[in-house]
C-alpha cells in the first residue's frame, strides 16, 4: 500500500509523549471498584435551566451552524461578562470568538502566532495540553518549574531567567490545574512589567477563574498595556458545569483573533449550536448557580486541606480551581509509585503530580470535584495507607 | 443574622447530621463559634428542629398524605389565625400553610388509611364553624420532597481519571 520510503505517521505526532493522564487512567481502569479522586471535572450536573435553554433551542429547530466565529448573542453576552468580571472592554464582533471547550482555544493561539522556533514559555506544573500544542505548532516548549515554596506560583524571577529573544508566548494557567494555585493582582503586576519589557505575549488560561476561593479572580488582561498583547482562554466547562457541551472562547486582540478564527473557520466550522444557546442562558441567568458552586467546593476544599494535614501531609492551601496538591516526598518513592501502589493497596485513584510536568514529582492531585461522602471515604483509605508506610518505615529503621 | 449562619443553616438544612467540628472544618472557623451560632438560631427558633426524611412506601408500613384546601370564613379581630390554630393542634395534622388564592388554608395530613383521613375531614375538619368547604386531594406518589428526588440514586457517570 504506501511505499517503502513513505512514513505512515507523522514523526511530529509520534515524537509526542504519550500524556501521563493517559497512562495511569489504564492502570486505573483495570480496578472496577476504585474511589477516585482523579477527575478534572466538575460533580454537578449542569443547572437545569440551562440544559432547559439547550433542549429548546432543539425544540425550536436550530440545528444548523451559526456563523464561524458563533452566536452574535453569546459573544455580546461575553463581552458583557468580560466587562463586568474584569472592566476590561472587548469589541464583541472582533475580538472575541467561541470554541470547541477551552482546549481548541489554546490550540489555535499557538497555531495562530508561532513561527517555527518560536518559543512559548510554559509554567509547570500545568495543564497538560499545553506543551503538546506548541510542540504540534512548530515552537519550542521552554519549560519554567515552579516552587511548592512559592505556593506555585510564577515568580518574575523566575521568568526573567526562562526569557531568551526567541521567548514569544507566555502561558499562564491560574487559577492552576493541578497545584490550585492563584495568582493575585499584584503577583500579575510583576509578570506584566516583564512581558511589556521583553514583548511577549500572554495566553491567559483563565477556565478556573470563576473558581477562586479569596477575593476575586483577576485577569492580567485588565492591567494597563495588557489587553493588546493577551489571548484570554475560557469556557463553561468549570463555572457553569458544562464539561460535555464542549464550549469555551478567546478573547483578544482582533488580528490574532482574526487568525485564529481563519483556522478554525477551516478545521471546525463553529462550535456546537445547542451549546452555544445553552451558553446564553448561562451567561444571563448562571451567576446564583455558580456562586452556590462555588460555596460549596469551598467547603470541601477546606475538608480535603484540613484532613490532609490532619494525617501529617503538607499542603499549601490551594485559592483556586478544585484541587489540593499534597507532598509526599517523605515516603522516597515517586509521585507514580505511589499513585500505583495506593491504587493497589487501598483502591483510591488519585492523579500523581508528574502527569502535570516534571516539577510535580513528589506531589499528588487530588480532586475535590466529589461528595463530602465520596472524599471522607477516599481520605479515610489514604490515611490508612500513609500510616501504613510511616509503619514500615519506623520498622526498617 | 450573619454570614456564618446563613451557610450553616444552608449545610444543615440539606444534612442535619453535620457535626459541629465538620461545620468548623467546612465554613472554616472554630467549634466555639458554631456552637454560638447555632444556639443562637435554635433560641431565636429559627433552628425548628432536626428531623428525618422518610420514604415511608418503602417501608410498606401504610400511610395515606393528603393536601386539603380549606375555605374559610375568617373571624373579626383574628384573621385567620384562630381558625388556623384550631386546626394544627390536631396531631395528625403535619402542616397549615394560609394560601392566597382560591382557597385560604392549605393543611396537609398523614393518616394511616383513606378511612381515617376522611373521617378527619367530615367529622373534625368540616364541622368547624368557620370552615365554609374542603377539598380533599390523596397524594399518589411522592416524586420529590424538601428537594429531594425520590427513588433516584445519584451516580457518577463521569470518566474515572481525566485531566
Amino acid at each position: 500500500m504506501n511505499e517503502k520510503n513513505k512514513k505512515v505517521l507523522s514523526d511530529k505526532c509520534t515524537g509526542l509523549k504519550p500524556s501521563g493522564i493517559r497512562k495511569f487512567f489504564d492502570i486505573v481502569s483495570e480496578m472496577k471498584d476504585a474511589i477516585s479522586l482523579g477527575v478534572g471535572e466538575p460533580d454537578f450536573d449542569t443547572p437545569w435551566h440551562i440544559r432547559d435553554e439547550g433542549i429548546y433551542s432543539l425544540e425550536k429547530g436550530r440545528t444548523f451552524y451559526t456563523s464561524n466565529s458563533g452566536l452574535k448573542e453569546l459573544k455580546m453576552e461575553i463581552a458583557s461578562y468580560m466587562k463586568r468580571t474584569q472592566n476590561i472592554y472587548y469589541d464583541y464582533n472582533q475580538e472575541i470568538f467561541i470554541t470547541v471547550g477551552g482546549s481548541e482555544a489554546i490550540d489555535l493561539t499557538f497555531r495562530a502566532m508561532i513561527n517555527e522556533g518560536d518559543e512559548v514559555l510554559i509554567p509547570q506544573p500545568s495543564y497538560v495540553s499545553y506543551e503538546p500544542c506548541a510542540i504540534l505548532a512548530d515552537a519550542v516548549p521552554v519549560i519554567i518549574n515552579l516552587k511548592e515554596e512559592n505556593e506555585f506560583r510564577l515568580k518574575p524571577e523566575e521568568l526573567e531567567a526562562a526569557i531568551t529573544d526567541r521567548s514569544k508566548i507566555l502561558v499562564l494557567p491560574f487559577p492552576n490545574n493541578p497545584t490550585g494555585s492563584i495568582m493575585t493582582r499584584e503577583d500579575l503586576k510583576a509578570i506584566a512589567d516583564i512581558v511589556i519589557k521583553h514583548d511577549l505575549y500572554v495566553l491567559s488560561d483563565e477556565i478556573y477563574g470563576e473558581l477562586t476561593y479569596e477575593g476575586r479572580h483577576t485577569s492580567i488582561a485588565s492591567l494597563p498595556g495588557m489587553k493588546e498583547r493577551t489571548i484570554v482562554v475560557n469556557g463553561f466547562s468549570k463555572a457553569y458545569a458544562m464539561t460535555g457541551w464542549r464550549l469555551g472562547y478567546a478573547c483578544g486582540p482582533k488580528e490574532i483573533i482574526g487568525q485564529m478564527i481563519k483556522i478554525h473557520q477551516y478545521a471546525i466550522m463553529c462550535a456546537p449550536t445547542t451549546s452555544q444557546y445553552a451558553a446564553v442562558e448561562a451567561l444571563r441567568n448562571g451567576d446564583d448557580d455558580v456562586s452556590m458552586m462555588r460555596e460549596s467546593y469551598n467547603e470541601r476544599r477546606r475538608f480535603v486541606v484540613y484532613t490532609l494535614r490532619s494525617m501529617g501531609l503538607s499542603c499549601f492551601e490551594p485559592k483556586g480551581a478544585f484541587y489540593v496538591f499534597p507532598c509526599i516526598r517523605e515516603f522516597g518513592m515517586s509521585s507514580e509509585e505511589f499513585a500505583t501502589r495506593l491504587l493497589q493497596e487501598e483502591k483510591v485513584a488519585i492523579v500523581p503530580g508528574t502527569a502535570f510536568g516534571d516539577s510535580g514529582e513528589g506531589f499528588l492531585r487530588i480532586s475535590y470535584a466529589y461528595s463530602l461522602d465520596n472524599l471522607k471515604k477516599a481520605l479515610t483509605r489514604l490515611e490508612k495507607f500513609v500510616n501504613r508506610l510511616r509503619r514500615n518505615r519506623e520498622e526498617q529503621i | 443574622m450573619n454570614a456564618l449562619d446563613e451557610r450553616i443553616l444552608a449545610i444543615i438544612e440539606k444534612n442535619s447530621r453535620v457535626g459541629i467540628k465538620e461545620l468548623a472544618v467546612l465554613l472554616g472557623t472554630n467549634e466555639e463559634e458554631v456552637i454560638n451560632s447555632m444556639e443562637r438560631l435554635e433560641n431565636n427558633g429559627i433552628i425548628c428542629g432536626y428531623h428525618t426524611m422518610i420514604d415511608w412506601e418503602k417501608t410498606g408500613i401504610e400511610k395515606v398524605t393528603a393536601l386539603i384546601e380549606v375555605r374559610v370564613t375568617p373571624q373579626r379581630g383574628k384573621g385567620f389565625d384562630e381558625i388556623a390554630e384550631r386546626i394544627y393542634k390536631y396531631p395528625e395534622v403535619n402542616s397549615v400553610y394560609l394560601i392566597s388564592g382560591g382557597y385560604d388554608l392549605m393543611v396537609t395530613l398523614e393518616g394511616k388509611t383513606l378511612r381515617e383521613v376522611s373521617s378527619f375531614v367530615t367529622n373534625k375538619l368540616s364541622t368547624l364553624d368557620t370552615v365554609i368547604g374542603t377539598t380533599t386531594h390523596f397524594i399518589l406518589k411522592k416524586y420529590k420532597d424538601h428537594g429531594t428526588i425520590m427513588n433516584k440514586k445519584h451516580e457518577d457517570q463521569r470518566e474515572i481519571v481525566t485531566a
